[in-house]
């Protein structure tokens, strides 16, 4: 529903909830609304994903009333149209005219850093579930950007390296698309793969919406290797996963993918071309925990399908939004405070199941999941935990220290490490 | 280069075929570079989707996918063209702004996700070919392209239309001048260009995907094409498919990240140079 | 294609309406007129009025060609886009002053347009059309893919902007300033013998041929005047967003560049800024209410296309000139 909807009808609940709020919390009730500028894009290449992104968002805030620390939420929506100039201009209309407390949302890399370049200047907290990009929260820390309930490129390819040596694999081909989100997610298996002695006998890099894969998938048909790793997202994952068993490579080769590469916004529209591709990630959706069994239930009862990162990603991050403020009286406008309280709360009761906290970068620490894909309940597929590897920094083993001073993970740095 | 990759450029060479051909054709005969060419096979590739879901007939979807988009041809080209007639960068534009909207509402209609037509049972899975496995319905896109090609070249040049569409490309005001309504010589054609943009996206939304930016993308590449081989000409249509598709095909292998800007050379150097292109002929 | 007609619109001789001196005046009025907008105006409002002004240097430099040489180019944007990526690298990357960034970045815009234009001099029409559209997607795909240099898909992001200028009121007023003079020199420039032999061309390119003139030269170097003022108006947004990415020098760049000339009117010159304030301010509006601004934005091309080609300024002008005549 557009914005003027979703404020009129909430509006009106609030009012019919306000005869009804008894006295102790109706003073509470009746501070200035705090007002949130949600961006995400509904347009353009990456539209589906915005979609999810607001409904994770309305539905934290329909389940609690549409109130954080007993204060009214006003929820601004702006399509960042998939687009750097727009998502700038979007962001400067919700700070400078709708007068927001804080921005968060974005999906798309270049987005999110142009926003946080902004927010520099202004010091409006912005909080980036979905945005990956690992410098934000590493060489390039800003101390108002936190990414709550996000994570970082290559937090979680790291345990993959260590999972594929475990199972015994020597030889992987890479496939990736070509911009920093590949470009962090795959060195992230790159290096601790290698680093455990294992060899990638080549890198495959392929411009964003690559309709065909066919050129790719020859050359990888003729290689020597154990398994192959792809980190794909959106229209890309559907294509590959669906050329992939075309071409006959799934009875040859198993697939292992980034956490995007088996998203749900990805699955739901494939059939057994996806079984069976093995991924790492924070989120189940067909993990036994009864809160997230609880959360995936409700989600699809409400939006008749299951939640993708970008739906439990924005929920888990407006909830821990809330639970910082309700530490603090709610008092959104005293920016230091606000900050600060969302670095020290840990998130409990999410999706996840388990509770989260941030490191000192501003990024969470996570128990992984080795997921892999299988058929659920009424035929659809889902991924379903088959190994944990618990509490994971997006500095890996590392230490931090160290690990800041390699460079940021690009085409040219993988973190390979050589034999002999 | 072997066997796999040249399969790979000549399946989509044929599916840019069929596409660009129609587009060719509009562009030889009525002077429009219809920039909505590309939404038109989006739609007819969604609606192809949707029928082909609900029916499990690739055939009926077929026909659907035709059906809407020859409609929304006829909608363009009598509801809207019939106004800047004449003047043909007022076309373009307005074919833009068409684009613009055309891709938006199937934005709305559609949603973001990004679906794949399904493919008759008899289709999937793949043969051996001369050693290479190969999926089959990429080899039936192959056939389509070019049984596609002797359908319209025997209809250019076996049949009384044909025939006017071909008088029309070289010098239309002479085929009006002798008498011939080229009004409905024009609408005729304008209809089976839209026709073969749906059924190309129908076609292609087997095995590439439909999603938001897919109309852009073909449309780029019908545009490379028809420069290449030159307006109005299927055989020129044809070679500038092989052509394209074949440097796409190995550009992706040899240099993946500027592999899409590399027809934007040749399109650049043949627009400067000989705008015609390789087949084209003077008005 | 004798019957059919290669220009936007059969653009006549204007009559001499108002005297030189009196469009100064004119001009003048209006430029302190809009030097007064900060004063009333939102922070917000004011960061749109600055952008107005951008992007109407931009639909003007692509007036330059299309009004006044026949010729309607879609790679404008990509030219813009070129002197934004220029300053944000030249002063985030490699540490130079603002002022000289800038300078360079409109002396990069200058070459790719000579580039552009020593391609595309010889063509017209919808080959142009579609030539300066090529070119542009090149430009687009080396930023989008060079990486090292452009950031690729994320961009450059920099501290262009800094001291007074930060203040949005002050910059508004910088860019005023230069958006005046830019005008005038526009305005000058189209009105010269150059500008006229132009317009000659526009006209009837035979004609001019075979009265003497160098043809390709005149286009070239009209290109070259048009790709300068583009440049310009690409250096400030730098300076404006601090921050450029491969959407600034896309195709939608372009195509935005000449509907805002269009709506303001093909050959008006300053309709470029009624253009820009139109779309600019109708953007802003729709977005509040829906998502659907691109659908907004196709059917504005189809209403102006059918109804209004020569824009708003265009149409003035025509109404204008009817009751002059009526009167006469």
């Amino acid at each position: 529903m557009d914005r003027r909807a979703f404020l009129q009808t909430s509006s009106l609940s609030l009012a019919a909830i306000g005869v009804g709020l008894s006295p102790w919390s109706r003073s509470a009730a009746q501070g200035a609304p705090i007002k949130i500028g949600l961006m995400a894009p509904l347009t353009g290449v990456v539209a589906s994903g915005g979609r999810e992104m607001v409904e994770g968002t309305q539905f934290f805030l329909e389940q609690n009333k549409n109130q954080i620390a007993g204060r009214k939420v006003e929820l601004i929506i702006e399509d960042d149209g998939s687009n750097p100039d727009v998502s700038l201009q979007k962001a400067r209309r919700l700070v400078e005219q709708s007068n927001v407390h804080f921005l968060i949302g974005d999906l798309l890399a270049n987005t999110g850093l142009a926003v946080s370049n902004y927010v520099k200047g202004t010091g409006t907290p912005y909080f980036i579930p979905i945005i990956a990009v690992d410098d934000l929260t590493q060489r390039q820390r800003i101390k108002n950007v936190i990414r709550v309930a996000g994570y970082s490129a290559s937090a979680f390819t790291h345990p993959l390296g260590d999972w594929a040596l475990k199972q015994g694999y020597k030889r992987f081909v890479t496939i990736s698309q070509d911009y920093s989100f590949g470009h962090e997610q795959c060195g992230g298996f790159v290096q601790t793969f290698t680093e455990g002695g294992g060899e990638i006998v080549q890198q495959f890099w392929h411009p964003l919406n690559t309709s065909d894969f066919s050129p790719y998938l020859g050359q990888i048909a003729d290689m020597k290797v154990d398994a192959v790793f792809a980190m794909e997202t959106g229209a890309d994952a559907t294509r590959f996963i669906r050329q992939y068993a075309d071409f006959g490579l799934k009875r040859k080769f198993p697939l292992i993918g980034a956490m995007n590469t088996t998203d749900q916004a990805v699955i739901r529209t494939l059939g057994a071309e996806c079984e069976g591709i093995i991924s790492p990630a924070h989120f189940a959706e067909g993990s036994d925990n009864p809160v997230t069994q609880k959360f995936v239930k409700e989600y699809n009862e409400k939006y008749k399908k299951m939640p993708s990162l970008y739906g439990f990603s924005m929920y888990s991050g407006i909830m821990w939004i809330a639970q910082a403020l309700e530490k603090i009286g709610g008092k959104v406008e005293d920016r230091d405070a606000f900050i600060d309280s969302v670095m020290k709360t840990e998130l409990t009761n999410s999706p996840l199941g388990k509770s989260v906290k941030l490191d000192s970068y501003g990024n969470p620490i996570y128990d992984v999941y080795i997921r892999k894909v299988v058929k659920g309940p009424g035929g659809k597929f889902w991924n379903v935990p088959t190994e944990t590897y618990p509490s994971v920094s997006q500095f890996w083993k590392y230490d931090p220290e160290t690990y800041l001073k390699q460079p940021t993970y690009s085409r040219d740095f993988q973190g390979i490490k050589k034999k002999g | 280069m072997s066997l796999f990759q040249l399969l790979n450029g000549l399946t989509f060479a044929a599916l840019l075929f069929v596409v660009a051909s129609g587009f060719t054709l509009i562009f030889g005969l009525l002077w429009i570079v219809n920039l909505a060419h590309g939404a038109l096979y989006l739609f007819g590739g969604y609606v192809g989707y949707t029928i082909a879901a609900q029916s499990g007939s690739f055939v009926v979807a077929a026909f659907g996918a035709i059906a809407a988009v020859v409609a929304l041809g006829f909608v363009l080209d009598q509801g809207l063209l019939r106004f800047v007639r004449g003047f043909v960068l007022r076309e373009v534009l307005l074919t833009l702004g068409v684009a613009f909207v055309l891709n938006d509402i199937a934005l709305v209609i559609w949603g973001g996700d990004s679906f794949t037509v399904p493919i008759p049972e008899v289709l999937t899975g793949g043969i051996n070919v001369f050693g290479v496995y190969y999926p089959k319905y990429r080899l039936f896109v192959l056939l389509t392209g070019i049984v596609i090609f002797i359908a319209l070249w025997l209809l250019l040049h076996r049949t009384r239309l044909g025939a006017l569409i071909r008088a029309g490309v070289d010098d239309a005001e002479m085929v009006e001048a002798s008498g011939i309504n080229i009004r409905r010589v024009f609408l005729a054609t304008f209809l089976l260009g839209s026709a073969l943009a749906g059924f190309g996206g129908l076609l292609g939304g087997a095995f590439l995907s439909l999603y938001p930016s897919a109309d852009s993308e073909i449309l780029v590449f019908s545009l490379a094409v028809v420069v290449i081989g030159g307006q109005g000409s299927l055989v020129g249509a044809a070679v500038g498919s092989l052509l394209v598709a074949l440097l796409n095909t190995f550009g992706q292998v040899m240099f993946p990240e500027i592999a899409y800007f590399v027809i934007f050379g040749p399109m650049a150097v043949l627009l400067a140079f000989r705008p015609l292109g390789l087949f084209g002929k003077a008005a | 294609m004798s019957v059919m007609q290669a220009n936007l619109v059969k653009t006549t001789a204007p009559a001499q309406r108002l005297s030189g001196g009196r469009m100064l005046m004119i001009g003048a009025a209006v430029v302190i007129a809009v030097a007064m907008l900060p004063l009333v105006l939102s922070t917000y409002q004011i960061g749109l009025a600055t952008e107005i002004l951008i992007f109407g240097i931009l639909a003007m430099s692509i007036d330059i060609l299309a009004g006044f040489a026949g010729r309607t180019s879609l790679g404008h944007g990509a030219i813009f886009g070129t002197s934004t990526y220029v300053v944000v690298y030249t002063v985030s990357v490699v540490g130079l002053s603002p002022a000289l960034g800038l300078l360079l970045g409109v002396l990069a815009a200058t070459g790719v347009a000579a580039i552009f234009a020593l391609l595309a001099v010889r063509t017209s029409g919808v080959y142009f059309l579609l030539l300066t559209l090529a070119l542009g997607m090149i430009v687009w795909g080396i930023c989008l893919r060079w990486t090292p240099v452009t950031g690729g898909e994320n961009g450059l992001r920099g501290d262009v902007r800094s001291g007074i200028l930060l203040e949005p009121r002050i910059f508004f007023w910088m860019v005023l300033a230069i958006v005046a003079v830019l005008s005038f020199a526009i305005w000058r420039f189209v009105r010269s013998p150059f500008g006229l032999t132009l317009r000659g061309i526009r006209d009837s390119e035979s004609r001019m041929r075979s009265l003497g003139y160098n043809v390709p030269l005149h286009l070239f170097i009209g290109f070259l005047v048009s790709g300068f003022f583009a440049g310009i108006a690409g250096g400030i947004y730098a300076f404006f967003n601090n921050f450029v990415s491969p959407s600034t020098v896309a195709l939608t760049q372009s195509v935005e560049g000449l509907l805002m000339m269009i709506v303001g009117g093909v050959g008006t010159l300053f309709g470029s800024f009624v253009g820009a304030t139109a779309i600019i301010i109708l953007e802003n509006i729709v977005s509040s209410y829906t998502e659907r601004w691109q659908s907004v934005l196709g059917l504005a091309f189809i209403v102006v296309m059918i109804f209004a080609p020569e824009g708003i300024v265009g149409k003035v002008r025509a109404f204008l000139d009817r009751g002059r005549k009526s009167k006469a």
